[in-house]
């Protein structure tokens, strides 16, 4: 349990102490001079192919994603220009244009420039699956959150008979890869009725087990004290939960939180199995059907991604450490 | 002893009780787990066993018979499955090693920055993470396009010749690979910076002072206090890209031919498009079975000597 928290805060810490250890390579090994000169040259060389490569993936793993802002706002007939371009020309054009004061021209830029936005909101139902997804994503998470809270209350501080047998039958279904359950979980859901509704989606994502793995982990390390003494003082278990737990619980409540949005909002598989009516999908299962219309509209493609991806990229850069806590919390150390 | 609801049983008091007892008493304990655990058993545990025994079955219109291993015949016995397979196992035999790889490389490289450039980095490599698998396959299949994208430009302007990236089957499972190496592995970074601030400063100083060089801390101190994290992505990348299925399904559909149908790709077809469920499952199940070996070889052969505090 120790273990949770240097991990936490880590990277304050630890890379300061780095720092002051980098920069004196070799110290005891005095007298050889030239050596310590020419280690201090080869670290300088090596630091520079580090940046280099840094820089350079951070490049790779951005472009694509910088690829597909642009062309979205690319006009009809830049999409197809070779060589492409860099800076779509909306970009190039209407700062001079808004700077000099042309205002009916750069009005006109603009809506050529975003002409296959307007196509996607008038002639698709995206705000449906925007709406759709929002709703799936919204009421997993807040089920999620408020489900693997009780459960893992009553798993990481009441003692019960069969306490460690439920709590490891559920966790050894972790590994498990979701497709084994594919067919089995599309007659459930079929024979249910629930076909073509948004809890065939939002029910499955509600009986995920990871929360209440990482929940617990983080309650154990709440003292048991509290929970005696509020017992002691005669709160009941409602209280105890609500009023002491979930409050204590915060941090990796917002981490489970967030790790479910982001998962519901992106998962693909299944929805596009269980929706099969248009006003019905989910932004990931509409971008689909998008493209099986629209093979080869890659403006009006990449808009319709674009749309997709921003909410998680918001989400993402909102709330980072988040990210950082949840995958250490729950990756390592059981 | 009926005043005594405390949360946690005084020692010895437990043992007088009988289990019934004992049940009842710590019956709120069990009505905080019902919800979820009914939910568990509905849509997990149930469907896992389910899956079993559907494998041993064929769905016809009216019927549903029972047909022992026959499904399973039928999957070793067909072309689809060994090109599938193959399919798969290059996929992750490419890209585990690879991601796995590139992770410790960039992790090695931002940990020693200052906390501003660590940051701008891990959000750079985790930015392509949070955004859907659709959203980037379709990003990828436009980068890959011949005529007009990205990627062809960049080879003409090196001098090369263009690829039929997608269109061709020799190079279209390399192309959805190639497009897996190059997304940077978010998480992996991140686990590993976390795993490297968590390693005691002390035993860089005690190495310091016996003068071993920035490389040999790393090799020496660094690489094998990681190795925990290492084997856990190593199960985690092997179990996910044994899974492999959005790009092939936004970027391909599985050809040129079946040259990039993998076996989560196949599954899919069999049970949505031929609606035949029993050779789905037994499919899945065989999924199952690779994904466990490999998982179990994984874990005997990389923590033989992990230390556990």
């Amino acid at each position: 349990m120790a273990s949770v928290r240097p991990s936490a805060n880590d990277s304050t810490t630890s890379t300061t102490a780095t720092r002051a250890a980098g920069p004196r390579p070799g110290t005891p090994a005095a007298g050889a001079s030239w050596q310590l000169a020419l280690g201090r040259v080869g670290l300088g060389v090596g630091r520079g192919i580090g940046w280099v490569v840094l820089v350079g993936w951070a490049i790779v793993s951005l472009v694509p994603l910088y690829w597909m802002v642009t062309t979205s706002f690319m006009l009809p007939e830049e999409v197809w220009q070779v060589p492409p371009a860099f800076v779509p020309t909306v970009g190039k054009e209407l700062p001079a244009l808004l700077l000099s004061g042309r205002w009916t021209e750069a009005a006109e830029l603009w809506a050529k420039a975003t002409e296959s936005y307007v196509f996607l909101f008038q002639s698709t139902p995206i705000w449906r699956w925007f709406l759709n997804s929002t709703i799936v994503s919204g009421v997993a998470t807040l089920g999620v959150l408020l489900l693997d809270s009780m459960a893992a209350y009553a798993f990481a501080k009441r003692r019960f008979p069969g306490r460690e047998l439920l709590f490891w039958i559920m966790i050894s279904t972790l590994m498990i890869p979701g497709q084994v359950t594919l067919v089995p979980m599309f007659m459930i859901v079929r024979d249910a009725g629930l076909m073509n509704t948004l809890w065939a989606v939002i029910l499955p994502d509600l009986s995920m087990v990871f929360g209440v793995f990482l929940l617990r982990q983080f309650m154990r390390t709440i003292p048991t004290e509290l929970v005696e003494a509020a017992t002691i003082d005669g709160a009941s278990e409602l209280v105890i939960y609500s009023r002491i737990m979930v409050p204590l619980a915060k941090p990796g409540l917002a981490t489970l939180g967030i790790l479910t949005f982001m998962s519901t909002w992106n998962s693909f598989l299944w929805p596009l199995i269980a929706l099969q009516r248009s006003e019905l999908f989910t932004l990931t299962v509409g971008l689909k059907t998008l493209q099986d219309k629209n093979l080869v509209q890659y403006g009006l493609l990449m808009s319709g991604a674009t749309v997709a991806a921003i909410p998680m990229v918001i989400v993402f850069l909102m709330f980072q450490r988040y990210f950082v806590k949840g995958l250490t919390l729950g990756g390592l150390k059981g | 002893m009926s005043a005594g609801t405390g949360v946690v049983p005084r020692p010895g008091s437990t043992r007088r009780r009988t289990l019934w007892q004992e049940i009842w008493r710590q019956r709120t304990a069990y009505l905080f787990i019902a919800p979820k655990y009914a939910l568990f058993i509905l849509f997990v545990a149930l469907p896992v066993l389910w899956a079993f025994l559907i494998s041993l079955q064929e769905f016809r219109i009216f019927d549903t018979v029972w047909v022992g291993l026959d499904n399973f015949v039928q999957v070793f016995t067909s072309d689809l499955f060994w090109i599938a397979l193959r399919n798969t196992v290059q996929y992750a035999a490419v890209t585990v090693p690879a991601n796995v790889l590139i992770a410790l490389v960039l992790a090695s490289l931002i940990f020693p920055l200052r906390s501003g450039a660590q940051t701008f980095f891990r959000a750079a490599y985790y930015l392509p993470t949070v955004a859907a698998s659709v959203v980037i396959a379709m990003v990828w299949r436009w980068i890959f396009n011949y005529s007009y994208g990205l990627f062809n430009h960049i080879l003409q302007l090196v001098g090369l010749e263009r690829v039929n990236w997608l269109g061709s089957s020799a190079f279209a499972m390399w192309s959805i690979i190639l497009m897996q190496v190059l997304t940077p592995p978010g998480t992996g970074v991140l686990l590993y910076l976390a795993a490297m601030g968590s390693i005691p400063q002390t035993l860089y100083e005690a190495a310091i002072l016996d003068g071993a060089s920035p490389y040999a801390r790393w090799r020496h101190i660094t690489l094998p206090l990681l190795k925990p994290t290492t084997l856990y992505l190593v199960v985690l990348a092997t179990i996910g890209s044994f899974q492999v299925f959005t790009p092939v399904l936004i970027m391909t559909q599985g050809g040129p031919g079946y040259s990039t149908t993998t076996l989560v790709h196949m599954i899919f077809n069999t049970a949505f498009l031929d609606f035949n469920f029993g050779l789905a499952a037994a499919l899945s199940v065989v999924l199952f079975a690779i994904i466990m070996v490999f998982a179990i070889f994984q874990f005997r052969w990389l923590s033989s000597d992990i230390e556990y505090s």
